[in-house]
């Protein structure tokens, strides 16, 4: 089938067309690098004190500065990252899988139980998830699977109706029709024919739902209710760095610029995307 | 298109039901009471205040008298607050988290639909990059980090605005809602840019300015009322995502609103409280998804159930 | 459109100009109160923090009022008093023209029929043991007995109340100054619920009545309570305010710039982070005075890992107190060597605790130890709070680096943390105790065995006794001795580690006069006053 195939690398010459894309593609790149690498890069571990020092503005020693208790930012950083990505992929992922099956099932099906399906998704839509988040929080406690599962739970439901209404669409058209004339399984249509023209829109909304669900980590993480200490995710850090900004901004700006970049670069690459795989939209 | 509407509310009052009776299950199960304290309270002294919120009965008995509560509108007594209901509290902190909300959205929609429509318009030039990635800032950066950075430039540094409290000095109103309205102006920008971009390929804006309209006529009078119908329908959630969203806004700004009682209802486990704000918010969605959808119906017939 | 908008702007940060509120204040005599969290209520039998003692000590008055400097308590709403021979029965002549603020008179029978109230089990207070050293206060409130004629008070006439106590109780005079003692009108409470309900509307602005200095205005929810001069109180003559506004600012840093604004006279904390050594020559308007509360560590003396004496010790002894008073909290903290706050009422505290990690060292090898992996893992539970969290964090380093053991955080919300300290569920707790009277007896009675504030399963009754009997003394000196030795008792088995001792940090504009520093922080507003120089 060279139709979907020339597909893919007509997007791509688009997606490289796009200079803020590409920016966005190297940013990351660097950054999960940086994550993945964090504990021999990082010039001190991340809970070390030095309470003599206390806090410092960035010096030869320290490139970043440090932090009250005399930890060192730019470590601080460097493992903040890895935190904050792995709950961003991790909880995208979670709703990736719930989003994506529910979605397939619901459009593929139809009738019915399309109907219910999606009536619960609307019911879902309407409830005020952050308010359900904050009260899980505060009630179970600060367990990293129950973050990924809460927030993961709040950002599948969008995801779903993406698939749903791409399966809807792919469903009339003629290569299914045909290949179900043909008599293949229902599996052998999901995996050979609705797949690949879903994977587009997932790849876009999943890119995408990353900087919200670190937007939404950093967020619990401000009230209090995301990391643990001493491990602390960039929400904590940008947290920490609010409460001192006046006399030790340092410590606000680099962990706030440092995130702001990389939810910069996650969206450009999104974007990129999206419009390099929907042609109306780009042209 | 009535019947429409109708299946819609009939289909939110279990949504309401669903929710309180989640939250009320949920917040029990919570460890930690409302009544403890740092100086112990002895069992004696416990027992009494349980009975006196009528929390020793049976948990089936709490949960009816809770819900029937509600029908009438009677949220109960605020646990946190002795002598004063949940239903004064949230009247209180209402107006201020809504008229937040409604500048926050004037601000959004001025500088979202300002950004995105001359990013449509001006497509793939330096003006469709700058004012979309200026939009782009509420979505990058964090509000209760946006906020901060305002107040150190505009309230500390430069000293021209208040940095707290809403509508005891003046101008105190500007860097809250201007901290939540960027949050939400980049989405705006992106819908109203795919919106606007929809409708200028189509062939009736091609014919209006063959006739020789001024583009400033197609783009106002023709293009605009179409383009923006996603921004239409996205005002439903924003508005209802305002109101919940501005917890941190009103607690860096410390604005006393629905949001900050919200909270801190949860950390003191002011049962009521929590129950009462959650069902309320949950109307709140409700309603303005519903407006939005019928604002967005009503300009556009042709998109029903997409 | 973009123009009409920045216009707008100006225009509204051009009227920011003009006076401050403390400029104001000078003509006005109002003072702007920086009080912390939204007061719960006002009535002073249910509620329980500081905010609200702020604004009682306004409102209202009790027998005795604490001395703004400290030591013997003040005439009240009682002008004088005698004590029988034995220290057991209290007499006390209440003002003459004590009245209460819509002028009916404060009698004597108010008294009798609001330690009713407090003591009655349905109200639901959360502070009747106040009061549990007057004779049968106890057996009413848990039910023992019905009848509250059998309560030792009573009112000999309308002018003169007796009080019969279980035992002579040194401090009680002092424990009368602690709001949940104090009176509150019997009309007025009636007329807007029951005696016991606690959603009574009494205490709405208009229906309020009370005997203080001041009488409630308005009260508007998180925006600011407003209290004005009540001509009528007793004292009227010597008080000067006309208003005091309190506001509730639960954000430190926003606090700090509204006094740095000229919108408050004086705040109710100081941001840690803007402390620094010298910080009262830079800011002449920081104050910093000892406050009578400990911070302080408590060990599960249950856990298998905290029950040798031993064990504890090198804990504490491992703890550079120094360090972090300087480092951490860096407020002018005091480093803590026993339970009670030195200077309380006199009573300095000889107890010693070493920072000497070769002695800690030596203790946990006797404990059995020969290093630190051999030790569990030891949790140190606290509630959420940037304060709470950097200090456990010094600590964790300082028990890994001089013990080579094994230390976890674990930050819960505040409702979750008191419950599993409640129930034991924890090894390391944080603590902190802030005293109600200034007595060591405040201190030293929550570690008896069976207190519910003792929470650390610590129960040594050789403790126990030498409290009972120090109770029952009456002569300051010994009683004093006798405390000593419960206090080195304490310290001997460590079943807390104190930390440090606590010091109020808050900013005090240089208007404000009539504002004394002493040890519980009472400022009674009816000494305050508003005087430029």
């Amino acid at each position: 089938m060279s139709q979907s195939s020339s597909l893919w690398s007509d997007a791509l010459r688009r997606l490289f067309k796009n200079k803020a894309a590409v920016a966005g593609a190297i940013v990351l790149l660097v950054l999960i690098v940086l994550a993945a690498f964090a504990p021999w890069i990082a010039p001190y571990p991340y809970a070390y004190q030095n309470l003599d020092l206390g806090a410092s503005p960035p010096s030869s020693v320290h490139l970043l500065g440090t932090d009250v208790l005399g930890r060192d930012l730019l470590s601080r950083i460097l493992y903040g990252a890895r935190i904050s990505l792995l709950v961003g992929f991790i909880a995208t992922t979670v709703a990736l899988i719930i989003g994506v099956s529910w979605g397939i099932v619901a459009g593929y099906a139809g009738g019915k139980i399309d109907s219910a399906m999606m009536r619960i998704v609307d019911i879902l839509y309407g409830l005020p998830f952050i308010i359900f988040i904050i009260l899980l929080m505060v009630i179970f406690g600060r367990n990293l699977w129950l973050l990924f599962l809460a927030i993961g739970a709040v950002e599948w439901l969008t995801m779903a109706r993406i698939v749903r209404a791409q399966v809807l669409s792919l469903k009339n058209q003629e290569f299914v029709l045909a290949a179900q004339a043909m008599g293949v399984s229902n599996f052998a249509m999901f995996k050979r024919h609705l797949l690949p023209n879903i994977l587009g829109p997932v790849a876009v909304y999943a890119t995408l739902t990353i900087p919200q669900v670190m937007l939404l980590e950093s967020f619990l993480s401000f009230l209090g209710l995301g990391i643990q200490p001493p491990m602390s995710s960039w929400g904590t850090l940008i947290k920490d760095g609010v409460e001192s900004m006046e006399e030790y901004s340092w410590l606000l700006i680099y962990p706030g610029l440092t995130f702001t970049v990389t939810l910069f670069a996650l969206n450009f690459f999104g974007d990129g995307l999206r419009d390099a795989l929907d042609p109306k939209t780009s042209e | 298109m009535l019947g429409i509407f109708l299946r819609r509310i009939l289909l939110a009052i279990p949504v309401l039901i669903a929710v309180a009776s989640i939250t009320f299950f949920l917040v029990r199960l919570a460890p930690g009471g409302p009544f403890d304290a740092d100086k112990a309270v002895s069992e004696q002294v416990l027992k009494n205040l349980n009975e006196a919120y009528n929390l020793n009965a049976p948990l089936s008995e709490q949960y009816f008298d809770y819900m029937t509560g509600i029908l009438v509108g009677d949220f109960g007594p605020s646990f946190r607050f002795p002598g004063r209901s949940v239903t004064e509290l949230i009247m209180t902190g209402l107006p201020v988290t809504f008229e937040l909300a409604i500048y926050s959205m004037l601000i959004a929609l001025f500088i979202g639909i300002l950004s995105g429509v001359t990013a449509a318009l001006k497509r793939n030039t330096f003006l469709d990059y700058v004012p979309m990635s200026i939009a782009m800032i509420g979505i990058c950066v964090p509000t209760f980090l946006l906020g901060p950075l305002l107040v150190l430039i505009f309230g500390i540094n430069l000293e021209l605005l208040p940095v707290s409290g809403w509508g005891q000095l003046p101008g105190d109103k500007i860097l809250p809602s201007l901290t939540l309205g960027f949050a939400y102006a980049a989405y705006i920008a992106r819908l109203s840019r795919g919106g606007m971009l929809e409708i200028l390929n189509q062939d009736f804006i091609r014919t209006a300015r063959a006739k020789g309209l001024s583009e400033k006529m197609v783009v106002i009078k023709h293009a605009m009322q179409g383009g923006l119908i996603p921004v239409v329908s996205f005002l439903g959630p924003a508005v209802a995502g305002l109101l919940a969203g501005s917890f941190v806004v009103e607690t860096i700004f410390q604005i006393p609103g629905l949001g900050r009682f919200y909270v801190e209802a949860a950390f003191n486990r002011d049962y009521t409280m929590i129950l009462g704000t959650t069902i309320f918010f949950s109307v709140m969605i409700v309603f303005f998804n519903l407006l939005s959808d019928i604002v967005a119906l009503w300009l556009n017939p042709r998109s029903r159930d997409t | 459109m973009r123009y009409s908008f920045l216009f707008i702007i100006l225009l509204l940060i051009g009227c920011s100009s003009g006076t401050t509120p403390v400029e104001d204040a000078v003509e006005a005599k109002i003072l702007h109160y920086g009080n912390g969290t939204e007061p719960q209520g006002l009535d002073p039998h249910i509620v329980t923090g500081v905010p609200e003692h702020h604004l009682l000590l306004a409102l209202c008055e009790g027998l005795t009022s604490s001395n703004p400097r400290g030591g013997e308590s003040l005439p009240g709403s009682a002008a004088s008093w005698d004590i029988s021979d034995d220290g057991k029965v209290y007499t006390f002549y209440l003002q003459e023209n004590g009245k209460w603020s819509n002028g009916d008179e404060v009698t004597a029978d108010d008294y009798v029929w609001s330690w009713q109230r407090i003591l009655t089990p349905s109200l639901g207070s959360q502070y009747p043991d106040m009061l549990y050293y007057v004779q049968n206060a106890e057996e009413f409130h848990n039910g023992t007995i019905d009848d509250f004629s059998n309560v030792g008070v009573k009112a000999l006439n309308s002018k003169t109340l007796e009080v019969t106590l279980k035992e002579p109780t040194p401090f009680f005079l002092g424990l009368l100054s602690h709001y949940s003692t104090w009176p509150v009108h019997k009309p007025t409470v009636l007329k807007h619920g029951t005696m016991d309900d606690r959603n009574g509307q009494w205490t709405r602005p208009g229906n309020f009545v009370c005997n203080g200095p001041f009488n409630l205005k308005t009260w508007e929810l998180n925006k600011k309570i407003v209290v004005d001069k009540n001509p009528l109180y007793w004292d009227a003559d010597i008080v000067e305010l006309n208003e005091i506004h309190f506001y509730p600012i639960s954000n430190e840093m926003t606090e700090e710039r509204m006094f740095r604004a000229g919108q408050l006279h004086v705040t109710s904390t100081f941001p840690s982070n803007k402390c620094e050594p010298n910080i009262k020559e830079i800011n002449p308007n920081i104050k910093i005075h000892p406050y009578m509360g400990t911070y302080f560590y408590r060990f599960n003396t249950a856990n298998e890992a905290l029950d040798d004496v031993r064990v504890r010790k090198a804990l504490a002894y491992s703890i550079d107190r120094q360090k972090i008073v300087e480092s951490v909290t860096r407020c002018g903290q005091i480093p803590a060597y026993s339970f009670t706050p030195p200077g309380s009422n006199g009573f300095y505290p000889d107890t010693k605790i070493p920072y000497d990690v070769d002695l800690a060292r030596n203790l946990f090898k006797e404990a059995g130890y020969d290093s630190g992996e051999e030790f569990p893992v030891l949790e140190i539970l606290f509630n959420t709070s940037e304060g709470h969290r950097k200090v456990a964090l010094a600590i964790q380093q300082m028990w890994q680096q001089n013990l080579g053991i094994n230390v976890e955080l674990v930050n819960q919300d505040w409702k979750v943390y008191l419950s599993r300290e409640m129930i034991g569920d924890f090894q390391v707790s944080r603590a902190g105790w802030i005293g109600d009277y200034e007595d060591p007896n405040t201190f030293l009675d929550t570690m008896r065995p069976n207190r519910g504030n003792n929470k650390t399963r610590w129960d040594n009754y050789e403790f126990d006794e030498l409290l009972a009997r120090a109770n029952a003394t009456l002569d300051q000196e010994e009683r004093y001795k006798i405390l000593m030795e419960a206090e080195r008792l304490l310290i001997d088995e460590m079943p807390i580690a104190p930390i440090y001792t606590y010091v109020r940090v808050y900013q005090l504009h240089e208007d404000v006069k009539g504002w004394y520093p002493n040890i519980l922080s009472h400022h009674h507003p009816k000494y305050i006053r508003i005087e430029r120089d």
